[in-house]
């Protein structure tokens, strides 16, 4: 563990996916993801039948990263939007509380001006969520692990893990 | 930075395959993919110049089974190993868990090896991390090439930390799972250390 590291428990899960539900609904969109920075998939809503979804995190924390580089190439500190036009389907992304990549795909049932739109209000909704989040992992660090299961586990169970 | 996902009970790790050019960080993922049975991985991505040189990263995301009720799931990546890719490496290695050093052992390749290790000190370094405190593995890969130096040769200069170490043959799949279950094993050991 280098960083504060990403604990989720089930009520903050709840509040996740009870913001990009609506919102999925609000934007016509087809399917949303929330990754993290790091390549990690949070939360989806919406048709995800289909889509390789850890692929899709982890692309998406790449080409985040490959801009963000970018940016700063140029003194940007970030471009915080992208916009990926399709055939058919299309990408909109954007950096929330500074960890989190919100991604919504959506099709002709909708357009790029409804998506930024509530995308822009459900983002502040989930900054403040994360933001939440994050000081409670903080919290948790500073007082000693918290309800890590990794406070339970012994050397076997990690052994065993590799047994075979 | 693992995550724990209470909802969904699963911890995901990160590990990152680093190395000179040409030493064998793709081919180490390919046998992994290659061997692990298709319930247990996901898709591996390569995103690769059309020589089949690494541009920007590997990806492989394994499942290695369950820890009290939590799935454990472990995503590789490779860096491009060519020096001049070094933007990319620095991108790949935030919120590493845990580091593979492979070394290209033909005796030639030294130098490079000897460059990518001092790399990697730096990137973790700008980040905030530590090559000492992190979970590490060197694999020293090529063994069975007639021009390999001799690993104690290899051991002195690369292994200044006394890291865990494996000798491999990565395209034969010599010592590939050895080293992925060390850092693995490293990874959760380091998890349950610093939770309590």
């Amino acid at each position: 563990m280098l960083d504060t590291q990403l604990v989720m428990y089930e009520e903050d899960h709840k509040q996740i996916l009870a913001v990009i539900g609506r919102l999925v609904r609000d934007a016509n969109a087809k399917c949303i993801f929330i990754v993290d920075k790091n390549g990690q998939l949070i939360a989806e809503a919406g048709e995800v039948r289909g889509i390789d979804t850890t692929s899709l995190a982890s692309l998406t924390a790449g080409s985040i990263a490959a801009t963000g580089g970018l940016a700063k190439i140029i003194g940007e500190e970030d471009f915080p939007v992208h916009f990926h036009q399709g055939a058919r389907d299309n990408l909109h992304v954007t950096l929330v509380a500074k960890r989190m990549i919100l991604v919504v795909i959506f099709d002709d049932r909708s357009s790029l001006g409804l998506v930024r739109l509530r995308v822009k209000k459900a983002g502040a909704e989930m900054g403040k969520i994360f933001e939440m989040i994050q000081k409670k992992a903080e919290a948790e660090q500073a007082t000693g692990g918290g309800q890590s299961p990794f406070n339970e586990i012994t050397d076997d169970d990690i052994d065993n893990l590799f047994a075979d | 930075m693992s995550f724990i996902n209470y909802s969904s009970r699963e911890i995901n790790c990160k590990i990152v395959y680093y190395g000179p050019g040409l030493c064998g960080k793709t081919t180490n993922l390919q046998f992994i993919y290659n061997k692990t049975n298709p319930d247990l991985k996901g898709k591996m991505i390569s995103l690769a110049t059309e020589t089949e040189r690494t541009l920007f990263f590997d990806f492989l995301p394994l499942a290695l089974g369950q820890i009290r009720g939590f799935k454990t799931r472990f995503h590789l990546y490779t860096v491009p190993g060519q020096v001049f890719y070094d933007a990319s490496r620095k991108l790949i290695l935030k919120g590493v868990d845990g580091v593979v050093f492979v070394a290209d052992s033909q005796i030639e390749r030294m130098e490079a090896n000897l460059e990518s290790m001092d790399n990697l000190r730096i990137n973790l370094r700008e980040q905030g991390y530590e090559l000492e405190k992190i979970p590490f593995v060197i694999q020293y890969n090529k063994r069975d090439l007639p021009n390999a130096a001799p690993l104690d040769e290899m051991r002195r200069q690369l292994n200044t930390m006394g890291a865990v170490e494996f000798e491999a043959c990565a395209q034969g799949g010599e010592g590939v799972f050895e080293t992925l279950k060390a850092v693995a094993k490293g990874v959760l050991s380091d998890l349950k250390r610093l939770s309590r």
